[in-house]
């Protein structure tokens, strides 16, 4: 019986993040970066947030938010590529900038929320 | 066996008697113009980009919060920029229609069976969308205070 | 509602053209005249040498699936009546993404060898002698697979895949949802041997979600959810392949 191709694995990671993506950025997106600098909402202040963003819990959250959603970005973004602009036979390039995109984006995020 | 005739329609004109000179029709880069549907694919495939987008911003953000309150409100000075606030309104957009796309499909790909039937689409669909509603209530809740 | 409806519908002869073109064509609207009906008028009164396939008539065949005005359809299940209203004219294409052998008739091997590669038969593992009596199914396992089990072949689903279009080895819709209609038979255990066609790039890998099969299927197949479903199914297997690894 053979095993199913390892496809399975990015689009394992494509589904979780569409599910990230899909609870998550809408209410994140409209609080950061629309209802405070419109200021149709106090935003908090630079200790406050940053209290918050150092507690654990919210690194992990915030950790969850910034890799997966990255990753569906890359097998979808991989997809319309080869469909929208034909250029399945750039595959491998693809590969590597898609899913190569979202590791170092992932990297980033995970020193940020180390450090900061 | 396949009996695919590579060039066909590019060959000289001729008929074969014993294989039909097939026309093979060329598909356009531009197919996802030719139709509302295929349009609305593209552009639900596309909200991808306002995710990573957002997700872009956000580490760029963490960074500036870490820098210290200088940067940080730095940041906030360029998010009040009108096209900044533009671009964002668009992604918010797009990352809703990727939201509401999403949970609307989902229930094909994981049919809940209850009393031996496939139950109606909407009827999965609808606990999503109240998670989405709590998740965003809670979240709003830890920020603003 | 006009008397008269014009139809455009696209020729070819291998012989002769390089390319499709169009030819009009006049028919009268009956109330209760398909675009078949319309064809029919037209090979038997004024061209008989358009070619099409047509059978039943009546919507269990799948051989008259056509583009009528950029849409995959039944020909045998589109009144004229729905165009004429609108003083319409009716576009007749030969099914989307397929070699064209003549006029409206198009070239069907690759999507067959397609469906044979999937093996849609049942595949039991130990068959049970004869004296056993028949296979029994409660009515909840037929359900699983019953909607699958409605597919015609009509190859509507390949006309309105643009993935069919893009990537000529993609397997394609109605081929795995007919390969998904028996691995969820009760009475199956192939889905072993289906998966390195199905778990395969140019398999459901290849599909996108896109929708528009599920959209003109004429008998609510929904080859879309089957493909989704088998991508979970696919997921689950490939996390199993860790965990206990199986031999080749």
């Amino acid at each position: 019986m053979a095993k199913p191709s390892n496809e399975a694995f990015f689009w394992m990671l494509f589904s979780a993040g569409g599910v990230v993506a899909a609870l998550l950025i809408p209410v994140q997106l409209f609080l950061f970066f629309i209802a405070f600098p419109l200021g149709w909402l106090q935003a908090p202040s630079h200790d406050s947030l940053i209290s918050l963003v150092r507690m654990p819990l919210v690194r992990i959250y915030l950790f969850i938010l910034c890799s997966l959603p990255l990753f569906h970005w890359a097998h979808r973004f991989r997809y319309t590529l080869y469909d929208g602009l034909k250029v399945k036979h750039l595959t491998g390039l693809i590969f590597v900038l898609c899913y190569g995109g979202a590791v170092v984006g992932t990297a980033i995020a995970a020193c940020l929320l180390w450090t900061i | 066996m396949s009996m695919m005739n590579e060039d066909a329609g590019k060959s000289a004109p001729g008929y074969t008697p014993f294989h039909p000179r097939w026309y093979r029709p060329h598909v356009s880069v531009y197919w996802w113009l030719g139709e509302w549907h295929y349009l609305k694919f593209i552009l639900r495939e596309l909200s991808s980009v306002a995710v990573a987008f957002f997700v872009i911003e956000t580490l760029f953000m963490l960074s500036a919060l870490h820098e210290g309150p200088e940067a940080y409100a730095h940041f906030q000075a360029v998010l009040r920029n009108p096209l900044v606030v533009l671009i964002n309104i668009i992604s918010f957009l797009f990352v809703v229609f990727h939201t509401i796309t999403w949970f609307n499909l989902a229930p094909s790909a994981m049919p809940v069976r209850m009393g031996g039937k496939k139950l109606p689409e909407a009827l999965v669909a609808a606990p999503s969308y109240v998670a989405w509603v709590v998740i965003s209530a809670i979240v709003c809740w830890i920020v603003l205070h | 509602m006009a008397d008269k409806i014009t139809l455009e519908i696209a020729r070819y002869s291998p012989e002769h053209d390089q390319e499709p073109h169009f030819q009009s064509f006049e028919v009268p609207v009956h109330k209760e005249w398909v675009v078949l009906d319309a064809l029919n008028h037209i090979k038997d009164t004024v061209d008989g040498t358009l070619t099409y396939r047509w059978s039943c008539r009546m919507g269990i065949c799948g051989s008259c699936g056509m583009m009528v005005n950029g849409e995959p359809k039944l020909t045998c299940a589109t009144f004229l009546s729905s165009y004429a209203k609108n003083g319409e004219k009716i576009r007749v294409e030969p099914l989307r993404y397929f070699p064209i052998v003549r006029d409206l008739v198009t070239e069907l091997s690759d999507f067959l060898a397609k469906l044979k590669k999937v093996k849609p038969w049942l595949l039991p593992k130990d068959e049970p002698p004869l004296a056993q009596g028949e296979f029994l199914q409660t009515p909840e396992q037929v359900d699983r697979y019953k909607q699958f089990s409605m597919c015609i072949n009509c190859t509507l689903c390949y006309a309105a895949c643009p993935v069919v279009g893009l990537d000529p080895v993609f397997v394609g819709p109605a081929a795995i949802a007919l390969a998904q209609r028996y691995n969820m038979d009760s009475r199956d255990q192939g889905a072993g041997e289906r998966t390195a066609i199905l778990a395969h790039p140019d398999g459901v890998w290849g599909c996108t979600f896109v929708g528009e099969c599920t959209r003109v299927c004429p008998k609510h197949v929904d080859p879309a959810g089957a493909i989704q479903q088998y991508k979970i199914a696919a997921v689950l297997d490939w996390l199993k392949s860790f965990v206990a690894p199986r031999g080749a």
